[in-house]
């Protein structure tokens, strides 16, 4: 337990993610080493932005802080328990996570109303009771208001007829609805129009704000990086080439980002 | 006059009985997207169990009840073949469906048909007695009619339960029960067991109106209750507020009265199977026609 009561050492850290390997494809010809010893801290409330190029880890950090990836050493903690063994499904008690795909968050045959039941029921547990409560409708029209897309007068909609940009925007406010102590945001704007991808961007840091959730966003929009979040990360080859937060952060632009991208890929041949 | 009334009177049925394993096939089916192939064997199962209860004695509605968890244990084992074994969903079915010949014929101690002749069932026993004597003859009819409707009410409202809505969203997409916290490998079982008791009661119903049980009697039902499923849902899919159990069971007697109309025409009875086949292929073909790429793929076997 000597690494319990190492992490007990810095209170304010949420996630701590502690010498991880992982490798993909053991014993074939295939065999990729991704993280070799990778480390890394988020302290309570930060807004962190991920970038890097295809295959520098970013989506597979998530996968294993989220659980539907093992790790093959190491550990993950996320506030004082140890979530290495657990399920996805278990991790998902304290783990809200927005996809790039915006089905992948809401059920296309149930209607708004049902979606925002079933998120609302997280923690409560789902029995033989009835699955909409009347009394709650109130308070979901009052997070759909916070939207500003007129969802709240189409609760009786199946939620397949929304938009890209309406579904990950109720996305969002599903996996937020109930308390969480992380919010994992995975590309979540990536396969929206410009005009959607502002908006939920807009929506998200407000509700982040808002709520005081901490928040891991991988993105491939370097402007969305440099805007939102108080720490931006770079990875390339399962590490990080970059890791500026607060202050120093600010002094990053967008050409800055672009330039170091450029450099990495002139190293690998690309 | 008399034969037609005849004739529709035993379309409603038997379309009613199957109405009810059409249900249990509409939530595997179509709602957790699950081609179940371990109905062939499961409708025996209920036949067989009910047949041994009722020769030992045992009321026929308690044999009615055992019969639908036989059924859902069935279902349960289908499931864990397909969720924690990560075996396909259609083997898993098959394996099932296999196994459940040698466990009918050992609960039938060995002999393929198995009669309880003039033994009390749900038909002739509790409150079909106090029936005036004009509507005897439809005793059949009326019991099957309030067992389908017991089964649909009790199913509609499972599905409104918050279990039911997370049962709907685990078919729809099953990362979405993922991110509520859920195993949505366990929905799925939850769904087969349903499936699969339906089924099986459905088997029992039948056992009871026939009084005999018999174990080849499972062949073909996959195609007739995914038939009646595809053939309701897809007459129907237009219309808003019916629900999906109703158009299940229209489903189910469309089907039944067009294996009788084809039966009046003179068609041999041993032509009866690949007429099955053949409205199932032709409801399939004309559901994919109707409704270009709505189906989506198979959910993967879930990630656990």
């Amino acid at each position: 337990m000597s690494s319990q009561t190492n992490f007990n050492n810095f209170s304010d850290t949420l996630v701590s993610i502690k010498n991880i390997d992982k490798t993909f494809n053991k014993g074939s010809v295939n065999e990729v080493s991704l993280f070799k010893g990778f480390s890394l801290d988020i302290i309570n409330n930060q807004f962190v932005s991920v970038v890097g190029s295809n295959g520098s880890g970013k989506t597979t950090l998530l996968n294993l802080i989220c659980g539907n990836m093992e790790t093959d050493t190491g550990k993950i903690y996320l506030k004082d328990r140890n979530i290495t063994n657990l399920k996805e499904h278990q991790r998902a008690k304290f783990i809200g996570r927005v996809f790039q795909d915006p089905s992948k968050g809401t059920c296309s045959t149930l209607t708004i109303l049902e979606n925002m039941s079933l998120a609302d029921n997280k923690n409560i547990g789902y029995s033989l009771k009835a699955g909409v409560n009347k009394k709650r409708k109130d308070y979901y029209c009052s997070q759909l208001q916070l939207l500003k897309l007129g969802l709240e007068n189409k609760l009786d909609q199946q939620v397949g007829t929304l938009s890209g940009g309406q579904r990950q925007a109720l996305a969002l406010l599903i996996s937020t609805m109930t308390p969480i102590d992380l919010l994992i945001l995975d590309e979540h704007t990536a396969a929206l129009d410009p005009k959607s991808s502002e908006n939920v961007m807009e929506l998200t840091d407000h509700v982040i704000k808002e709520k005081k959730i901490t928040t891991l966003m991988v993105t491939h929009n370097l402007k969305y990086a440099v805007k939102y979040g108080d720490r931006i990360i770079m990875m390339h080859d399962g590490k990080c080439v970059i890791d500026a937060a607060g202050e120093k952060k600010q002094t990053y632009e967008i050409s800055d980002l672009l330039k170091i991208f450029n450099e990495i890929s002139i190293e690998c041949g690309n | 006059m008399d034969v037609l009334i005849g004739i529709l009177t035993n379309i409603f049925e038997e379309g009613f009985i199957y109405g009810i394993m059409a249900m249990g096939v509409y939530i595997s089916y179509k709602v957790m997207d699950f081609p179940d192939l371990s109905v062939d064997g499961t409708f025996p199962l209920g036949m067989c169990v009910t047949a041994s209860m009722i020769t030992a004695g045992a009321d026929p509605l308690l044999a009615c009840i055992v019969a639908f968890i036989a059924g859902s244990l069935a279902g349960c084992i289908t499931g864990i073949l397909n969720v924690k074994l990560k075996i396909t969903d259609l083997l898993s079915g098959i394996l099932v469906m296999t196994a459940m010949w040698s466990v009918n014929l050992a609960i039938t101690k060995g002999s393929a048909v198995l009669p309880f002749y003039n033994k009390s069932t749900i038909f002739n026993t509790g409150l079909v007695q106090i029936l005036p004597e004009s509507v005897q003859k439809y005793r059949v009819l009326i019991v099957a009619g309030l067992m389908m409707l017991i089964v649909k009410i009790l199913m509609d409202l499972y599905l409104k339960t918050k279990s039911g809505l997370l049962l709907r969203a685990a078919g729809d997409n099953p990362q979405f029960v993922t991110s509520m916290s859920r195993n949505p490998g366990v929905m799925k079982i939850i769904g087969l067991a349903i499936g699969n008791g339906c089924t099986a009661l459905a088997g029992s119903i039948l056992s009871q109106q026939n009084e005999s049980a018999n174990i080849t009697s499972g062949t073909g039902m996959v195609i007739l209750s995914l038939a009646s499923v595809i053939i309701g849902t897809s007459i129907f899919s237009k219309v808003k507020f019916m629900k999906a159990t109703t158009m299940a069971v229209i489903g189910a007697i469309i089907y039944k009265m067009c294996l009788v109309a084809a039966m009046q025409l003179g068609l041999p009875t041993n032509y009866l199977k690949i007429l099955m086949a053949v409205i199932f292929t032709v409801a399939l073909v004309s559901n994919n026609f109707f409704s270009k790429g709505r189906r989506k793929q198979n959910v993967q076997p879930n990630k656990l």
